[in-house]
């Protein structure tokens, strides 16, 4: 099955580049990604710009409709993702825990749909 | 008539004694809880029908299993589910094809069964709810009752429980050691708090099964399955020790009755005997843990001869390792009224006030304030506390109570 981690984390939790401790942090992630690449668990991941940055969009009667920001108001922003491949929810649990987000902030794991799988 | 009434019977019998097991392993080769509670209804239905006619097979529930099988293989055929079941429809025909199960054949799945249903990633009371349905055999309808919602809203919550279990991929297997500990905490987590939510409706016991029961129920199953896991005989003995407290509880009138007050001669002393022998094999196994240390403070309550020849110095240690434990404030609350026993009010109302913040909105512990000034000879102070406790007071039996200790307050002056 394949999981989806996305981590969830405050603006100012996870250190800031030129910090001390960024280093580290950063260090932290390549390690579990490496962990995730040798248990052969990693099927893709990718880090995301701030939510500063982000556009959401609708599009109503046809016309697009944009607005600045990300689209959910909270104080813990969408910043990355692992996807997983694993057999049990406990497995993929298990490597959430791992990523270093999951320390500062939040990651919520969600199975993602199996096409093939779904009844005639 | 009368003997289709005790071919009912029969099957009720079974389902009550057996039903779990068989719902289990049903489920464990589907993968499918709805598919297998229907399949295992239809199996009954037609042991009705059958049974009534040539009485009773000579194993029911190898009958019950094969039968519920073939229902299910015709179940997912109809429903052209193949894409999706293929893999458990190829099983179940390779199952049917054998020959007849013996029915210490029938492989016991409930271990792994309870701990799916109290697998963490659930919400705790829907645990309850599934744990109750899929391993104690409480039908929608009675759970419901239990928890005062109405059967749709309940059979709602449990077909939301299922859809997770499938969709998000929860094992149905007996975690490893890595994650032992914890998924053991969530499954005793889960009986404990069936155990509560009997015990908080212990008043109209007549409406609503008996939540009680069924929880010792399956915690019995729990250390058949698994024995010599010390937090699940603690568990065992808590509540034993508790349920043989409950008659005195509340008198005639639905109100509360201070443990000093309670009739000690109307404790169950068999229920006694037994928590506090399995208290003992559990602290001997040295893996102490809160149910055992809880269970250890129940026995000291439940052998006292008398409230005051209580071993509260005991007691007041055994909090003390509780709080060490798990940092919870009501066990260093109920450690200061241990203590109050054997060092005076005065010294334990001291301490109070370092429990006073996470505490302020605790019903027990402004009446525990309260008792503790009354017995200081502060009445005016210990009727104030009375009254934020009053309050704060969830139900009326609570209230009562409150109000009485209240107006004693002045005669300890």
């Amino acid at each position: 099955m394949k999981y989806i981690a996305l981590i969830y984390t405050a603006a100012n939790s996870a250190p800031a580049y030129g910090s001390a401790e960024f280093g580290p942090y950063m260090a932290s992630y390549n390690t579990a990604s490496e962990r995730f690449a040798t248990d052969r668990v990693l099927v893709s991941a990718e880090a995301l710009e701030e939510s500063s940055t982000a556009t959401t969009l609708r599009v109503r009667s046809g016309k697009v409709e944009t607005m600045d920001g990300p689209f959910a108001e909270s104080k813990e922003q969408l910043g990355g993702f692992y996807i997983f491949e694993c057999p049990t929810l406990d497995e993929a649990i298990r490597y959430a825990a791992m990523i270093p987000g999951a320390s500062v902030g939040a990651v919520e794991v969600r199975p993602i749909v199996d096409f093939s799988k779904l009844p005639a | 008539m009368a003997e289709a009434a005790s071919i009912g019977e029969s099957i009720g019998r079974l389902v009550r004694n057996d039903g779990g097991r068989l719902l289990a392993n049903l489920i464990s080769n589907l993968r499918d809880f709805q598919l297998a509670q229907d399949s295992l209804q239809d199996a009954l239905e037609s042991a009705l029908h059958h049974w009534a006619r040539n009485g009773l097979p000579d194993e029911p529930s190898a009958w019950l299993m094969r039968t519920a099988r073939r229902k299910a293989i015709d179940r997912i055929r109809r429903a052209a589910r193949f894409r999706s079941k293929s893999a458990e429809l190829a099983a179940l025909i390779e199952l049917d094809s054998e020959p007849g199960p013996e029915p210490d054949l029938i492989p016991d799945e409930r271990l792994g069964l309870i701990f799916t249903c109290c697998h963490p990633a659930l919400d705790r009371r829907t645990s309850v709810a599934l744990t109750l349905r899929s391993i104690c055999g409480l039908t929608t309808e009675e759970i419901a009752r239990a928890f005062v919602v109405t059967p749709d809203a309940m059979a709602q919550r449990l077909v939301r429980a299922r859809h997770k279990i499938t969709k998000a991929g929860i094992a149905y297997e007996v975690p490893g050691p890595e994650a032992w500990g914890e998924r053991l905490d969530a499954v005793l987590g889960a009986i404990y708090l069936t155990f509560n939510e009997g015990y908080a409706a212990s008043s109209d016991a007549l409406l609503r099964p008996d939540l009680c029961e069924e929880a010792i129920r399956l915690c019995r199953v729990l250390l058949a399955l698994r024995p010599d896991e010390p937090e699940t005989e603690g568990l065992l003995a808590l509540m034993l020790l508790h349920h043989a407290r409950s008659p005195t509880r509340l008198d005639a009138g639905g109100v509360v009755v201070a443990l000093e007050a309670q009739d000690r001669r109307r404790w169950d002393r068999a229920r006694i005997a037994e928590g506090a022998a399995l208290v003992e094999t559990a602290l001997r196994r040295f893996r102490p843990g809160p149910y055992q240390m809880q269970a250890a403070i129940a026995a000291l309550h439940a052998e006292a001869p008398s409230f005051a020849e209580t071993g509260w110095h005991e007691i007041a240690l055994l909090y003390a390792g509780l709080f060490a434990l798990q940092q919870n404030p009501v066990f260093e609350l109920n450690r200061l009224v241990a203590l109050s026993y054997v060092a005076g009010p005065e010294a334990s109302l001291a301490e109070l006030d370092g429990i006073a913040a996470p505490l302020a909105a605790y019903q027990p512990y402004h009446a525990v304030r309260a008792d503790f000034l009354a017995r200081s000879g502060r009445a005016t102070e210990a009727e104030a506390a009375y009254d934020e406790a009053i309050r704060l007071a969830g139900t009326e039996a609570e209230q009562h109570f409150l109000r009485r200790k209240r107006g004693e307050a002045r005669e300890q002056e």
